[in-house]
């Protein structure tokens, strides 16, 4: 599955002016926005670096010293990073594990997204999911391989029953996907909480909210040495499932009909309520799945930081990836890459790990707000993309 | 005032809008500026008005080069402009509305509200544009709002009027109001740029015609032209203007609309007890000016818009109730009026639009699986069949022309087989080329035994295509009558009037355009 396999028609119409296929205009503002946030790091590395403020204390007597000093902290935090994420099999491996639930929450915001849903609830999703495989891993005892796979469908049914209410809600009332997400995030942060100070989710002797580990045949196995697990096959499965879904099955037609414009799929005899439902359900699925990913694979008991931030990353993952599944997993793969590099880049370079928080944020910004990147670099011809996306995700 | 545009150019990107225009208007003329969609009339105005800079060429006004770099300037020069669609505060008096931009107060900031009024009744009496002065906009009907525009460009002191398809929202005796007005401008020395393409009006009031076609001003002709003539220059091809059909071989009742009444979302009687058959066979025009109910009908009849009372049925079976999917599996074919808003997905592909309604059916899928390959075949059929002209099947449809569009949603409707055809506009804001031949495929279906119900404001189309016309005022059916009624007596129906009223009313008093006939 790659890139030029994906067919034309569904892209959003691109001026082509440039002469350049729509999603080679979307990698190149994508890739530019990537390069302004390292420049931003950079200023941000080099304020923060103590060598470089005591050798501006006599800026002007030597200029050279102030410059060197950060050019080395910039140089030196910035291969911490790349060696940290791609630098060796082990980071490599680190990177994908960092990546899986990414993948998976990422394409759960994606598919709504291409319905005209701005599905905001991939972090309740992914922890009512990660709640059902929890509990199936811990209080069930099943052989192995049969205890992976049924745990891994209660997590997906789990996130399905999340995201299916909201689309639910959405066809029967018209209650706004954005206002309903947000809510179900709250409850299902807090019923995770209360659940775990419960006799049937407490770790026996223990008073902190934390849960039994996963049986063993419940565990994702390990595909190398090190964290790497087989849920890194399933996300790019779930990937390849969704792009077929959205461009090869008659569910996708209609769910992209309706999300680029439901008056007409209205008029053509679609339901616009069902293809709401269905995307949501889905949805909720593919997060539900991450959930799995993080509590059978990397987590192993539950604990109310199951999701981190997972969830809200997804929704940048989506953004960066311009709702498409293969741009979604290219984006969880950058994302799981700044991960697992921050974590070597705070350690030998003490720049800290919120960095990398604030490069991918940055690189967000910047693909949202694409009229931005083009006005820095003047080379890149016009797109209609992903502005597109997100204001149809608000209005709808 | 004299006005010549020289060697105007306009490029957006690849496409020259306006090609090296030349263009003389001389004072009190009504010059009517006539071409397609698309032809870059509204460029050359927009020009004109300032709201786009040529890229090269001169604007000369009574000898001078001028410079109009906002539609401030524009006013400045005595330039007036009456958009197509209305720039006017809804919830703000015709007087606030007139006042608007320029605001006379007296001491302390305080609005003179009634200088407004007494410049606003100075401006109706004199050319006789009958307004009041305190209503609100909102209130009055449009043919009364474009009155307010041109007394906005009035008060301007405006000495070139740029008119762009003023027609286009007046039922056809407000079309005669204005063209009185536009004479007693000319009188007054006031000049005027008639932008339209409608040829019935500019053979009934122009002085001087120029034809556009692609960006190039292809000619001049006399108001004394025939249509067919100017249809010839502006399409640059011969063109029949009217379908050739045969009488109707008219059948079974296919459907039968009895007692049907909607209620629209703000709670007003949209639809008010319409009872209507179409007959296998033949076409009825459903005739009307905008508004008057016709879309809330046709939603109505696929099941869009719910119905209050009343039943739907079609080939005797009662479909009241049922959901748009089930109608259109029943046999029944539509055209949305706002095609865009309705009839297709944009950003889809020429070929995914093409079944957009019939992606469920085989061969276009096998179980929940799309059938790519059929879809294109499908498309490429489509294309050949309706000359859909696109550069490629997976380009959107939104890059193509209005024409070209329609076209893809007809070629839909009719690739599948039909009991009932409902066409909204069918060729609204669609080159004379298309019109041709959207209209003979229509007839065509209509000969293959199809029932037709085509919704129209234009009496042009209707004429065209229509066995019998229907006209609808206010939600009701105010009369059935053939296809042979006078322009003048469908024009008034169109008003409100019964046939027995129209048929006297028009006798006596003909109107400009119906008097061409």
């Amino acid at each position: 599955m790659t890139t030029d396999t994906e067919p034309v028609v569904e892209k959003p119409p691109v001026r082509r002016r440039s002469g350049l296929p729509g999603w080679a205009v979307q990698a190149l503002v994508s890739l530019s926005a990537i390069v302004l946030a390292l420049v931003v790091g950079a200023v941000l590395i080099i304020i923060g670096d103590e060598k470089v403020k005591s050798a501006s204390s006599y800026f002007f007597a030597a200029p050279g010293d102030t410059i060197s000093a950060a050019l080395t902290a910039v140089g030196d935090a910035y291969q911490a990073l790349l060696v940290g994420a791609v630098g060796g099999l082990n980071p490599i491996a680190e990177s994908l594990t960092q990546a899986t639930p990414l993948i998976c929450g990422g394409l759960a915001v994606s598919l709504a997204f291409r319905t005209g849903l701005f599905n905001i609830g991939a972090q309740g999703q992914l922890i009512v999911g990660a709640i059902f495989a929890a509990w199936v891993g811990f209080a069930w005892h099943l052989p192995v391989g049969i205890h992976l796979i049924i745990a891994v469908i209660a997590g997906i049914i789990g996130g399905a029953i999340w995201g299916g209410l909201v689309g639910l809600l959405k066809a029967r009332t018209g209650a706004h996907e954005v206002i309903v997400t947000i809510m179900l995030n709250y409850v299902a942060i807090y019923l995770l909480q209360w659940l775990l100070t419960t006799s049937a989710f407490q770790r026996p002797g223990r008073t902190d909210p934390i849960s039994p580990i996963v049986d063993s045949n419940a565990q994702y196995p390990q595909l190398s040495g090190n964290r790497l697990h087989l849920g890194f096959v399933l996300a790019l499965v779930a990937a390849a499932f969704v792009w077929w879904l959205l461009n090869r099955s008659t569910v996708g037609f209609e769910l992209r009909a309706v999300g680029a414009n439901p008056d007409a799929s209205r008029t053509a005899g679609m339901s616009v309520g069902r293809a709401y439902t269905i995307a949501m359900l889905v949805a909720g699925a593919l997060a539900g799945l991450a959930g799995t990913q993080q509590v059978l694979g990397t987590d192993l008991p539950l604990t109310d930081g199951v999701a981190a931030s997972v969830g809200f990353d997804s929704i940048t993952v989506a953004l960066l990836g311009r709702g498409t599944p293969v741009g979604t997993v290219l984006a969880g793969l950058l994302f799981g890459a700044l991960n697992a590099g921050g974590l070597q880049m705070q350690l030998q370079t003490q720049t800290a790990l919120t960095l990398t928080t604030v490069l991918q944020a940055v690189i967000v910004l910047f693909v949202a707000a694409p009229a931005l990147v083009r006005s820095i670099f003047r080379f890149l011809p016009r797109e209609r993309g992903l502005g597109a996306v997100l204001a149809k995700g608000w209005n709808g | 005032m004299h006005l010549e545009l020289s060697g105007l150019t306009k490029s957006f990107g690849s496409l020259v809008a306006n090609d090296s225009i030349d263009l003389v208007i001389e004072p009190g003329e009504i010059h009517c500026l006539l071409g397609e969609n698309g032809a870059g009339k509204s460029t050359l105005m927009n020009m004109l008005y300032g709201l786009l800079q040529p890229d090269s060429g001169e604007i000369i006004i009574n000898g001078e080069k001028v410079v109009i770099d906002s539609p401030s300037a524009a006013i400045r020069h005595g330039i007036g402009m009456v958009h197509q669609h209305f720039m006017l505060v809804p919830v703000f008096t015709v007087a606030e509305n007139i006042m608007l931009g320029r605001e006379q107060t007296r001491g302390g900031g305080v609005l003179d509200r009634k200088k407004a009024y007494a410049r606003v009744r100075e401006l109706s009496d004199q050319y006789g544009l009958h307004v009041d002065p305190g209503a609100l906009v909102e209130d009055i009907p449009v043919g009364v709002q474009q009155r307010v525009e041109i007394i906005k460009a009035l008060a301007n002191d405006a000495e070139v009027l740029i008119l762009d398809e003023p027609t286009a929202v007046l039922t056809p005796s407000e079309i005669d109001d204005l063209i009185a007005v536009m004479r007693q401008f000319k009188e007054a020395g006031t000049s005027i740029v008639f932008i339209t393409h409608k040829l019935k009006e500019v053979k009934a009031i122009a002085d001087k015609i120029t034809v556009i076609r692609r960006g190039k001003v292809v000619g001049q002709a006399e108001p004394s032209a025939s249509e067919e003539e100017l249809a010839e220059m502006m399409v640059g091809r011969a063109v029949e203007l009217v379908v050739d059909k045969q009488e109707a071989d008219a059948g079974d009742v296919q459907l039968e609309v009895r007692g049907l009444t909607v209620i629209d979302e703000r709670g007003h009687t949209a639809v008010d007890n319409v009872d209507l058959d179409v007959r296998a066979g033949e076409i009825v025009a459903l005739a009307g000016v905008q508004g008057n109910g016709q879309t809330e009908l046709t939603e109505a009849l696929l099941g869009l818009t719910p119905v209050a009372a009343g039943a739907i049925s079609l080939g005797g079976k009662n479909i009241t109730r049922a959901g748009t999917r089930e109608r259109l599996e029943a046999g029944i074919g539509y055209v949305p009026e706002d095609r865009a808003h309705d009839g297709f997905v944009g950003s889809f592909s020429v070929a995914e639009n093409l079944v957009l309604d019939l992606f469920r059916r085989a061969p276009f899928s096998a179980g929940v699986a799309l059938r790519t390959g059929e879809i294109e075949r499908n498309c490429e059929e489509r294309v050949e069949e309706f000359d859909i002209r696109t550069q490629s099947i997976t380009l959107p449809v939104s890059s193509l022309s209005g024409g070209n569009q329609q076209k893809v949603v007809l070629a839909r409707e009719l690739s599948r087989s039909l009991k009932l055809l409902v066409a909204s506009q069918p060729t609204r804001g669609v080159d004379v080329g298309s019109i041709e031949f959207l209209h003979k495929r229509i007839v065509r279906e209509r000969d293959n035994g199809t029932a037709v119900l085509i919704v129209s404001t234009e009496l042009d189309e209707i004429a065209a295509l229509a066995d019998r016309i229907a006209v609808m005022y206010r939600g009701r059916i105010v009369g059935i009558v053939g296809a042979d009624t006078p322009r003048d007596e469908l024009g008034l129906m169109m008003a409100g009037a019964s046939k027995q009223e129209a048929e006297v009313e028009a006798t006596e008093h003909p109107t400009t355009l119906g008097s061409m006939e």
